[in-house]
Parts: C-alpha cells; sequence; structure tokens
C-alpha cells in the first residue's frame, strides 16, 4: 500500500521546550490515523509541521512522497487543514471565505460559487451563508472550517480536534462528513482527546506525550493493551448473578467478574466478536437483563495504563517519566 | 509564466477578500473619508482667516493638500490590516494552499489602492461641493488623481513593512501615527514653504508629500508642475523598490 504519510524522527524545538522528540508516523494512503494525547503533548506541532506551517528542526517528513521542507508547494496542493482554532475570516460571509479558498485553488470562477453553495448545503450552513461567522456558533464555525478545507479536494487532510466544543449532533454530522471524504480515497490525520471519536474514525492510532510516541496500533489492539472494553451486565434479579457468570463462562467467556454490591458482572472484551458471544450466551440463558452496557476506557485511563501516571499538562516533563 | 498568471489570478482573489471586508465594514471608509472633511473644516473655516486673510484665496490652496492627506492618513489601514491577518488563524489557511507567497500581500496592497482612489474621488467630489475649482482641465485632474494613488500605494508599502515588522497592532498604529505625523503637517499641505522659518524648509521642500502635494496643485489649479513632479516620482519610485521586497522578507519570515 502507499504511503501517504511519513515522519521520521521529527523533532521540533520551541525555545528550551522540546515539543517533538523524534516522532516516527506512517499512514498508508486512504487510511485514518488518529493521533492521541494528552494537552501539550505535540500533536498541533506535527499537523503544523506536515501541513508546511512550522518547520521541522530535525527529522523529515514527508506527503504522498513530497519533502514538506523543500517541495512545500507540491505538499500544499495535496493537503486540506482543519487547525485547531478557526482559521475561517471572520469579516466575510461563509459564503466568501468558501469562495475566496476556491479561487486560491485555482478553481474557475463558475465552479468556485457552485463548490462553495455545495458545501454549505453539505454542512447545513446554507442558511447562513450570508451571514458573518462573527455571528456563528462555535460549532457553525467549526464546520465552516472544515468545509473550507474540502473546498480543493485534498488527497490528505488534516483534522486538528476536529469536535472540540461541538455538540453531539453536529459531531455526528462532522464525522459522517469525514467518513464519506475517507469513501473517496481521501488519508485523513485526526488528533483528538477523545478515544471514543478515535475508535468511530481511526484504522489506527498513535499514542503521543512528551513529544514521543509512546503507542501504536489498531484500536483493537491499543483496547486489548489497556484492558479492553469492560462489559457491564445487571440481571433483573441479584439471585441470578451466579447463573450469569455461569452462561458467559458456558460460552467460552473468561474473566467475567461479581460485583454483588454494585448487583452486576463485569467482563472485559477484547474484541467486537466476544461482545456478540456474550450476548448470544445471555440471549440463550434467558435470564431477564435490565441492563447492558459496554465500558469504553476513557484517555485518562488509557494513559493511566500506558505511562503508569497521570496524563501531563503541558509543560511538565519531570511528573511523567520519573 | 503561468507562475505570473497564478500570482495575478491569487492576489485578486485576496483582493476581492479585503474589498468584502471593507463592504461589511463600511464603517471604516467613512472614518479615512471624514478625516480630510474633519481637516478641511479646521483648516479652511477656523484657521483659514487667519492663515491667508481669507477662505476663497486659501481653498484653492488647500484642497489638493487636502487630497494629499487623505492618502497618507489611509495607508496605515495596509499595516493594520495585514497585522490583523496575522493574528487570526486567516493566515495559516493561506499559507497551508499552493499559492505564492507574495499574493497575500499583492492583494491587499490591489484592495488598499482601489481604496485609495475611491477616497480620492470623494474627496474631491466633497470639494468641488463646497466651492473648489479645478482650473486646468479633466486630463491634468485625472494626473493628480492618479498622482496621489500611486504615493499612497508607495505609502502602503511602507505600512506593510511596518505591519508585518511589528507584532503589536498598538504599536504599529503608534508607529503610524509617529512616523505620518511629520509626513503630513512637515509639509506644502497647509501653507507654502516659502512662510517657513530656513531649518524647517529644508526639510518640507524634500518632504514627498510636499512634491506630490505641489505637483498635483500644479494640475489642478494650475502652476509649474515639472520639477516637483519628478522629485514625486523619484520619491514614489524609490520608497516601492526599498519597501516591497522588505515587506515582503518580512512576511516570508513569520512563522
Ligand atoms: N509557537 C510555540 N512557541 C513555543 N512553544 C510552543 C509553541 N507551539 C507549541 N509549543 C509547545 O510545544 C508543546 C507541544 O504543543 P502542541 O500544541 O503541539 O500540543 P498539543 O498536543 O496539540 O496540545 P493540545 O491538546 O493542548 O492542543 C507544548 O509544550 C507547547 O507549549
Ligand atoms: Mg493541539
Amino acid at each position: 500500500m502507499d504511503t501517504a504519510i511519513e515522519t521520521v524522527g521529527l523533532v521540533k524545538q520551541f525555545g528550551d521546550k522540546r515539543a517533538l522528540d523524534g516522532v516516527d508516523l506512517k499512514v498508508p494512503a486512504g487510511t485514518v490515523l488518529s493521533l492521541l494525547g494528552p494537552n501539550g503533548a505535540g500533536k498541533t506541532t506535527v499537523v503544523r509541521i506536515l501541513a508546511t506551517l512550522t518547520r521541522p528542526d530535525g527529522g523529515r517528513a514527508t506527503v504522498c512522497g513530497n519533502d514538506v521542507v523543500r517541495e512545500a508547494d507540491l505538499v500544499r496542493r495535496l493537503i486540506g487543514l482543519t487547525g485547531q482554532y478557526a482559521s475561517v475570516d471572520e469579516n466575510i460571509s461563509g459564503w466568501e471565505n468558501l469562495y475566496l479558498v476556491g479561487r486560491l485553488t485555482d478553481l474557475p470562477r463558475r465552479r468556485a460559487r457552485a463548490r462553495a453553495d455545495e458545501l454549505l448545503e453539505q454542512f447545513g450552513l446554507t442558511a447562513a451563508a450570508k451571514q458573518l461567522p462573527r455571528s456563528y456558533s462555535g460549532g457553525m464555525r467549526r464546520k465552516l472550517d472544515l468545509a473550507a478545507s474540502l473546498v480543493g479536494e485534498p488527497r490528505v487532510l488534516y483534522l486538528d480536534e476536529p469536535t472540540t466544543g461541538l455538540d453531539p449532533r453536529s459531531r455526528n454530522a462532522l464525522w459522517a462528513a469525514v467518513r464519506a471524504r475517507v469513501a473517496t480515497g481521501t488519508t485523513v490525520l485526526l488528533t483528538t482527546q477523545y478515544m471514543e471519536e478515535a475508535e468511530a474514525l481511526a484504522d489506527s492510532v498513535v499514542v503521543m506525550d512528551n513529544g514521543r510516541v509512546i503507542e501504536a496500533g489498531t484500536t483493537d489492539q491499543l483496547r486489548a493493551r489497556v484492558g479492553g472494553k469492560v462489559l457491564h451486565i445487571r440481571p433483573t434479579r441479584a439471585a441470578d448473578l451466579a447463573q450469569v457468570l455461569r452462561a458467559l463462562a458456558g460460552a467460552g467467556l473468561a474473566g467475567a467478574s461479581l460485583d454483588a454490591g454494585a448487583g452486576l458482572v463485569r467482563m472485559p472484551i477484547a474484541g467486537d466478536a466476544e461482545l456478540t458471544t456474550a450476548v448470544g450466551a445471555l440471549a440463550s440463558s434467558a435470564l431477564p437483563i435490565a441492563g447492558i452496557d459496554t465500558h469504553v476506557p476513557s484517555l485518562d485511563e488509557v494513559f493511566l495504563s500506558l505511562t503508569g501516571a497521570q496524563p501531563a499538562g503541558s509543560g511538565d516533563a519531570a511528573q511523567v517519566r520519573a | 509564466m503561468t507562475g505570473q498568471r497564478a500570482l495575478a489570478r491569487h492576489s485578486l482573489a485576496v483582493a476581492r477578500r479585503n474589498l468584502v471586508q471593507v463592504k461589511n465594514d463600511p464603517g471604516q471608509l467613512l472614518a479615512a473619508t471624514l478625516t480630510p472633511v474633519l481637516f478641511t473644516v479646521v483648516f479652511l473655516y477656523v484657521l483659514g482667516g487667519a492663515i491667508s486673510g481669507g477662505q476663497a484665496g486659501y481653498q484653492q490652496y488647500l484642497m489638493p493638500g487636502i487630497m494629499a492627506q487623505t492618502v497618507t492618513v489611509a495607508s496605515i489601514a495596509t499595516g493594520i490590516g495585514l497585522n490583523l491577518d496575522f493574528g487570526s488563524g486567516v493566515m495559516d489557511r493561506f499559507r497551508s494552499l499552493p499559492i505564492a507567497r507574495s499574493a497575500v500581500l499583492t492583494g491587499r496592497i490591489l484592495a488598499d489602492a482601489c481604496r485609495l482612489v475611491l477616497g480620492q474621488l470623494v474627496v474631491l467630489g466633497f470639494a468641488l461641493v463646497i466651492g473648489f475649482r479645478v482650473q486646468t482641465g479633466v486630463l491634468p485632474a485625472v494626473g493628480a488623481v492618479l498622482l496621489m494613488s500611486l504615493y499612497g500605494i508607495a505609502l502602503c508599502w511602507i505600512a506593510a513593512y511596518v505591519g508585518l515588522r511589528i507584532r503589536s497592532m498598538q504599536t504599529v498604529q503608534t508607529i503610524g501615527f509617529l512616523w505620518l505625523t511629520p509626513l503630513q503637517f512637515a509639509s506644502s499641505i497647509f501653507a507654502p514653504a516659502s512662510t517657513m522659518p530656513d531649518w524647517l524648509r529644508v526639510f518640507v521642500e524634500v518632504n514627498p508629500t510636499s512634491l506630490v502635494t505641489d505637483t498635483c496643485r500644479g494640475l489642478l489649479i494650475g502652476g509649474p508642475v515639472a520639477g516637483s513632479a519628478a522629485g514625486a516620482l523619484l520619491w514614489i519610485a524609490a520608497m516601492i523598490a526599498v519597501f516591497a521586497p522588505l515587506a515582503v522578507r518580512e512576511y516570508r519570515r513569520r512563522p
């Protein structure tokens, strides 16, 4: 498979702060990679280097084989960027923003106009097309930003915390838009603080902390490594707890434990197949069940397990490495 | 070749964006045109009598000067606009697009040139309404507006350099006013250099604003222009030759 994004030993120094300390990434074309990490981990710095906005101090980075420093202009023809902070022009309307990007990406006038209309429609912003982004809500602005990064139909798309501050509906709409892009073969690099978002969109995940990659793999692998999901089963009658345990064991599922105090059975699940088996086992046992849900480890829990420490606030490296 | 064409296209797209900004916030344009009106009122009606013993003659002298003052003041907007762009996220968008680095700069100057010409026409219109008369002809008058605008563009490049070089918006404004003050007031905008003490006259006579003003005065109400026009054009060429590359370099250097 072709490599769309590759970084080798990427280093970035800000004063005496080493923001990136040898970051290696490899994103196959047409896939979604999620960069996960706490504040100050270096996610935005990686994105900015890959978007030709910041020069690396060491190592190299290529996009579709083009060096981000020496062949920046070629890279810019391939990429779309939705930065962490809105990069829309507050003083011209939403439509004008998209038309401007269209003209700057060399679309003919008529095509640029049509593309602006099209994207506003797609993101439900048609009614606000003529308004200034100043009057937009945070979510609307975020969507306009994403729309602006899609005008040129980029082959590689960077999304830096695209859904921070979005309500669930907007978030789903944005996820759907990203999936639609991926379906057309676009490669996506997505940074996020939410494990859930990584799971919803990404083929693979890279966890960063203090400017380094500390873990990489598919979401399933990662989840398995940090204990995976946990299934909570709450039978209607507390007396059935042991029965539930037996039903699960009977289906070949190990590791379930009984929490009489909470009135539920906990079972770690390593993959989606195990979940199906568990539900099947419960169904055939015909025990009345009041509640069943899966628990995804939060980013905090992932970090706790991967670094053995609390996620670091930006800057206090010593605390984590200690 | 295609590079030049793309640069022109991208500059036009950015210029359009800047003009749409002006359209969306007509307040800034209003302020830029009200300033000369205000100065006219102060100098012509408040001080005119004291300066030259009456309004009628002084008006013919003053109004070309007011036009020059308009472009001088309006040029700061270039620096402020660029400074604001860099302070907002818009620049990240521009810089991640495959456009020539200088398109943002040339687009800004292009839009400001439109603004300058428009400002000139408004002030000239206002002058005509209050009784100013062009005593030459249409062609020299067009020449005067063009020369003023050209001078304005040269000042815009300086403002662009300042706006990019200095990070703080307040400082950009302060510096703008600091260096524009002698440029406006130690000039022949409000009174002829011949009425000033020698030490000041030395400065006033080489001040590009004086040279531009004197040329335009000649073009609008008659009188010799050749000498001052040569000086004015030389200044304009020199200012652009020095500050356009400096501004572009500063633009490239900004992270
Ligand atoms: N322009 C800059 N000047 C100085 N330090 C910087 C600059 N940009 C980033 N840093 C530092 O580099 C480190 C990494 O920052 P970065 O923005 O990449 O983190 P992040 O993972 O995106 O964090 P967040 O989740 O808060 O967005 C931080 O310690 C930050 O303080
Ligand atoms: Mg960030």
